[in-house]
């Protein structure tokens, strides 16, 4: 039975809370409704990345590409597409710029992407094997184990100069080689897919729209190191990620592509899934062995590494999610050919998660080597509300915010850390004007507060400390003198913090204090030029612009605006909660902000 | 060997040494907090940071081996500046109120303070108002002033294998606590105290009763009350080192000046108790190994720790047990019954005082109605060697230059047996002494069982008497104690002869010279040093077995009778019960 169309339904978290399986399955009642169910597969795929358009739909072979459907559009793709063959035009993606109606290969958030890492997302369906596998799926494990032997996978690796993409960047291969060397009665294959930085969610996806590749991976280091058991730490807060991967273990298992003797080689690896309680710290390595072990997930001093001593003593190759997924196409296509991509230190490509004021907020997969103002301007189409570019976070609570002068810096590791961020899991949040770099940094303080294990005491009080005098000087109370305690003790957390989490800590706040100390002034002066620092703000009515209309008397939440018409409204700010409420609604900006 | 610079100076140490103790061996004490030469690093602190080239951060020098071509600068002035730094901070979250404090000039962060020259502080005071934990009466929990260095929970978990306490909550939430957040004495605790002789602040620290016994002492002149004192074999190696001697300075017969000076009206030895508790246990052991009669091996009961932690871990084990008392509680039984009687005191108005290597004493000298064997307490306080140095100062008595006295007759002189109860494997040697006079009725002619001495955490020897091969184990430090147990409980369920006949179990390392009362410091350079002070006791003793202590043989003619007889199992022996590992 061969079908004409294929309808492609995004099932990656952000569409399914959009009700994508409602949409999944009417399109399945309408084609059956309709008369059609055999003419048309549908299929529920990984994530396609645009969420900022979700839920998208796509038909086969025609190309449609539908945003923001609703399970009420369903009939009407059936009826129309499926059996008239016209595409429902009010569906499809419009570009901004000329309103035009386009198709996927024209939209302009796809245009500069290069998809390896998430090649099979919005393509096959996660939950079939046999999907995976007509897309060159398992073809790197079969080579990896008959053609390029343990030797070869090394050297295909060097060759690809893939680096870890969990935030070091340590080559991969460096790292299976010292996992490899030491003789021991049993070593271990960690996926750490504990991804915490607050907006990303590119490991998710990756589970979520093609777990097999990770499996696939892991298995082939398993061989390659001489592990026969791998461990998927997976935060437990990802059940759909979850759900896909127990399934796509299942069916490896039943394939004979994981358990004993996997095709034939006589080289036997198994998968088990362990679920993490959500800590950010155990995204660190050691914290995430101990975390499997059943301990505290609190780091452990390194040396020595994982890769020598790792879970339960023995060598252990941990890598995460996106770095796993590049490795089945390495080996499928050489490492030469992945070296093409990127630059000359960083090769391939990397998946970002864009969010905050952009207006195609989504997953991006860039190469190597792609300016940041691409990525803002030409993928996610610039900032949302058209306001000024403020600066981009990249690495989350362990990064930087990298301002308007260097969006023109092709990123790669060391870009990125000589910018004073770094590259960490991916996670992109940009910010415009109406952001303030004092509240941004304050919120990525007061999560580091939060997810401090408390093993260490520069991080455990001194991202305590830190927060209370950046959240002093949101509020007006700072002095001079706090700037340099700031400096000083972020100085201490990044030199005797005793992981990653701690060290890089204090990154957003002092490379705000860097590139915005005079924002960090003039709160210390009582303004906040955003206004988003509430205490900073007080509102007023303008009396010469007040028409009287009452509209924000009414939409006041604490009725703190009275007035008649005739004596237009006055603010009692000894009331007012400055939700902003008031200078939102105003048509005639007679309500002030300052 | 790996090679190495530090400070541009070139060093050769062995493979897997650390940058602490490299440095260490060039005369660089490198600062640090959480580092406890007992433990494994468990990088907790920050403070020991040195910089190491074409290393990006800071490396700890408590847990970063020497690798080969290293080049480690341990101070400049960032280094300094960064440690400094990271002292503030600790501070920020602790009290300050040094001069209540337990451990005011003991305590490590203090000394850390000092030494750089702390002078303001420029953090918020963030404490948390976390309560106080009194419930063990033996020990006291301040999780308030706990800078979470981790000690404790290393050493109950790790050295000690009991887990009663455990961090709970995460970042600065994060403080010590009982497991489970019970009270402490409703939990594991075994009161060993090794978690009070490790912490480097004033966080958990053992329950002063220094005031109940000045109260006694004042009584003594006033109100008829008769104030016995006695002391425990390890105290006289280790009290010295409060007063600036050497660890192992022998210091018995000033101790007995000191005590008379403080106020005591009769000193006696827990030594001579000792003595009594191998001529019980001797016989014990002859009873079970040679008539047959009681279960194989037979287990030191000695140690309060123990004997809690084997109700709670190896109940099964009771019948093993050696129902004698410890040589406190029978020199307790003894001075309220034996000696009231021969000096005429009314037991009513003796008050019964012990100074011990240890925290476990005080709780045992409560611990079941046994433990009021005369009708009265018959413990009536336990000291710890600290507190006793605590009086000493108090009363400004110069114990270094005291001149020496004798401890009061009958219940003072003992025999070298007696005083090695104080170091592991002592008990066993000591027993083994008096074990071959026992059955063969002949004296030995080495006394010397140097198989069971020694720091290492398990030791084994065969001891054989007239033919008859007697197998023995010795274990210290309480995390050692399983490997031990379960071979015995797997040959039990196997049906197999069980591997020892005699075990002796002491829960702290090195024995009672390392016990969680002792003065702090404690290394095994120190505990070595300790031992070899028990031992030149032991050597220098006229009489070096028990059943040579005429005053032993006195005691039993006049008052106990035989060994194992009735009057002794009233007085000398105890029973145990299967205590629940959480009451609550």
């Amino acid at each position: 039975m061969a079908y004409k169309q294929f309808i492609l339904v995004c099932g990656g978290t952000g569409c399914e809370s959009s009700k994508a399986d409602d949409i999944f399955k009417e399109l399945h009642a309408q084609a059956e409704a309709q008369g059609v169910a055999k003419d048309v597969q549908i299929v529920k795929t990984g994530c396609f990345g645009f969420c900022e358009k979700g839920p998208i739909v796509k038909v086969l072979p025609a190309e449609s590409f539908y945003v923001e459907v609703k399970p009420a559009d369903a009939k009407e793709i059936i009826a129309e597409q499926i059996i008239k063959g016209r595409e429902v035009t009010r569906l499809l993606y419009q570009d901004d710029s000329n309103a035009k109606r386009i198709k996927t290969e024209e939209i302009g958030f796809y245009q500069k992407q290069y998809r390896i890492v998430l090649r099979n997302c919005g393509i096959i369906n996660p939950e079939n094997i046999d999907e995976y596998i007509a897309r060159e799926g398992y073809i790197g494990l079969e080579k990896a184990l008959f053609e390029y032997k343990q030797d070869g996978v090394i050297a295909e690796l060097k060759k690809s100069g893939l680096r870890g993409r969990g935030g070091a960047g340590f080559p991969t291969w460096r790292k299976w080689e010292f996992s490899r060397g030491p003789v021991s009665d049993q070593k271990y294959v960690v996926c750490n897919a504990d991804e915490g930085d607050p907006g990303a969610y590119m490991d998710r996806s990756t589970i979520e729209g093609d777990p097999h590749s990770v499996l696939e991976a892991m298995t082939v280091c398993g061989y390659t190191i001489g592990a026969s058991k791998g461990f998927v730490y997976i935060r437990a807060e990802y059940p759909l990620a979850i759900e896909r991967l127990k399934i796509a273990i299942k069916q490896a298992r039943e394939y004979g592509l994981l358990g004993d003797n996997i095709l034939g080689s006589g080289f036997s690896f198994d998968i088990e899934i362990r679920l993490g309680a959500g800590a950010f710290v155990c995204g660190e390595e050691t914290a995430l062995l101990q975390s499997i072990e059943g301990n505290r997930g609190m780091p452990i001093p390194r040396p020595p590494f994982p890769a020598i001593k790792g879970l339960w003593g023995k060598p252990t190759v941990i890598n995460n999610v996106e770095t796993w997924a590049n490795i089945p196409v390495i080996l499928t296509r050489g490492g030469d050919w992945f070296a093409k991509i990127g630059t000359e230190t960083s090769k391939g490509t990397k998946v970002f998660a864009l969010t905050g004021k952009i207006k195609n907020s989504g997953l991006v997969e860039v190469p190597m080597g792609t300016t940041l103002r691409e990525i803002i301007y030409d993928i996610g189409g610039g900032i949302k509300s058209g306001k000024k570019f403020l600066g981009a976070q990249t690495g989350g609570p362990s990064g930087g915010i990298i301002t308007a002068e260097y969006l023109d810096t092709p990123i790669d590791y060391e870009s990125l850390t000589s910018l004073g961020s770094m590259m960490g899991s991916g996670g992109l949040i940009v910010m415009d004007e109406d952001d303030c770099v004092v509240d941004v940094s304050k919120f990525y303080m007061e999560f580091c507060v939060d997810e401090s294990c408390g093993k260490c005491s520069p991080c455990r009080i001194g991202t305590a400390q830190m927060h209370d005098i950046v959240e002093k000087i949101t509020k007006g109370l700072g002095k001079l003198e706090d700037l340099d305690k700031l400096e000083k003790i972020g100085h201490a957390l990044k030199r005797a913090a005793l992981c990653g989490l701690g060290q890089t800590a204090p990154n957003p706040t002092l490379s705000t204090i860097k590139r915005f100390r005079e924002v960090y002034l003039e709160h210390i002066n009582g303004t906040c030029r955003s206004g988003k620092c509430k205490d900073l703000v007080t509102y007023s009515i303008d009396k010469n612009k007040c028409i009287g209309c009452s509209l924000c008397a009414r939409k006041c939440p604490v009725n703190c605006i009275s007035g008649s018409k005739t004596e237009k409204y006055t603010i009692d700010a000894s009331k007012c909660i400055k939700c902003g409420e008031c200078f939102a609604v105003c048509k005639f900006s007679a309500v002030l902000k300052k | 060997m790996v090679n190495a610079k530090i400070n541009g100076i070139p060093v050769q140490v062995a493979h897997g040494t650390t940058i602490l103790d490299a440095a260490a061996k060039m005369n660089i004490n490198i600062p640090k907090l959480c580092y406890n030469d007992d433990l494994p690093a468990w990088a907790a602190c920050g403070i020991c940071v040195v910089k190491v080239e074409k290393s990006p951060k800071m490396l700890r020098a408590c847990c970063t081996p020497i690798e080969e071509g290293m080049s480690i600068i341990t101070h400049d002035p960032e280094i300094v500046q960064v440690r400094k730094t990271v002292i503030e901070l600790i501070l920020s979250n602790h009290p300050d109120d040094c001069l209540q404090c337990p451990r005011s000039g003991s305590c490590e962060l203090q000394t850390l303070a000092a030494d750089f020259g702390i002078r303001e502080q420029p953090f918020t005071k963030r404490l948390k108002g976390l309560p106080v934990d009194t419930s063990t009466k033996t020990l006291v929990l301040n999780p308030e002033k706990c800078i979470k260095c981790g000690r404790c929970v290393k050493v109950c978990q790790d050295m000690q294998n009991v887990w009663a306490i455990e961090f709970l909550g995460r970042g600065e939430k994060t403080r010590i606590a009982p497991a489970a957040d019970v009270a402490l004495a409703d939990g594991p605790c075994i009161k060993c105290g090794q978690c009070s002789a490790h912490c480097p602040v004033g966080a958990i620290y053992e329950m002063d009763q220094t005031q109940e016994v000045w109260n006694a002492l004042m009584k003594s002149g006033s109100e008829d009350l008769t104030c016995v004192v006695q002391i425990a074999p390890a105290v006289r190696i280790a009290l010295g080192e409060e007063f600036g001697l050497p660890p192992g300075t022998l210091i018995t017969r000033k101790i007995y000046t000191a005590l008379r000076r403080l106020g005591f009206d009769v000193v006696f030895d827990t030594n001579f108790a000792a003595d009594l508790t191998i001529l019980e246990e001797g016989t014990e052991f002859i009873k079970r190994f040679v008539e047959g009669k009681g279960e194989l091996p037979l287990i030191t009961s000695c140690c309060p720790a123990w004997v809690d932690y084997m109700q709670k871990y190896y109940p099964d084990m009771i019948p093993n047990f050696s129902t004698a008392k410890s040589p406190q509680q029978m020199m307790g039984a003894m001075i309220k019954t034996y000696w009231a009687d021969q000096a005429k005191v009314d037991k009513k108005k003796i008050f019964s005082v012990s100074i011990m290597p240890c925290t476990a004493k005080k709780h045992e000298s409560g611990r079941n109605k046994d433990m009021y064997s005369s009708g009265e307490r018959d413990v009536d306080v336990v000291l710890t060697t600290r507190e006793l140095a605590r009086m000493i100062k108090q009363a400004g008595i110069d114990l270094v230059n005291l001149p020496e006295e004798d401890a009061d007759s009958p219940m003072g002189p003992y025999t070298g047996a007696g005083t090695i109860f104080g170091a592991t494997g002592g008990v066993m040697e000591a027993a083994l002494r008096s074990a071959y006079f026992l059955v063969t009725k002949e004296d030995l002619k080495d006394v010397n069982f140097t198989g069971v001495r020694g720091i290492s955490g398990i030791k084994e020897a065969r001891v054989n008497i007239k033919g008859t091969d007697v197998r023995v184990a010795v274990a210290h430090q309480m995390g050692n104690i399983a490997e031990v147990l379960d071979r015995v409980r797997a040959a039990k369920a196997e049906g197999k002869e069980v591997p020892w006949h005699f075990i002796e179990v002491m829960a702290c390392r090195g024995g009672c010279i390392g016990g969680g009362g002792q003065p702090y410091g404690a290394t095994d350079e120190v505990r070595q040093l300790r031992i070899n002070g028990i031992y030149s006791d032991d050597v220098k003793s006229t009489f070096r077995c028990s059943h040579h202590n005429p005053f032993i043989t006195k005691v039993y003619q006049e008052f106990l009778g035989e060994p194992n007889g009735h009057k002794a199992h009233e007085l000398l022996h105890t029973h145990y019960e299967k205590q629940p590992i959480y009451s609550k």
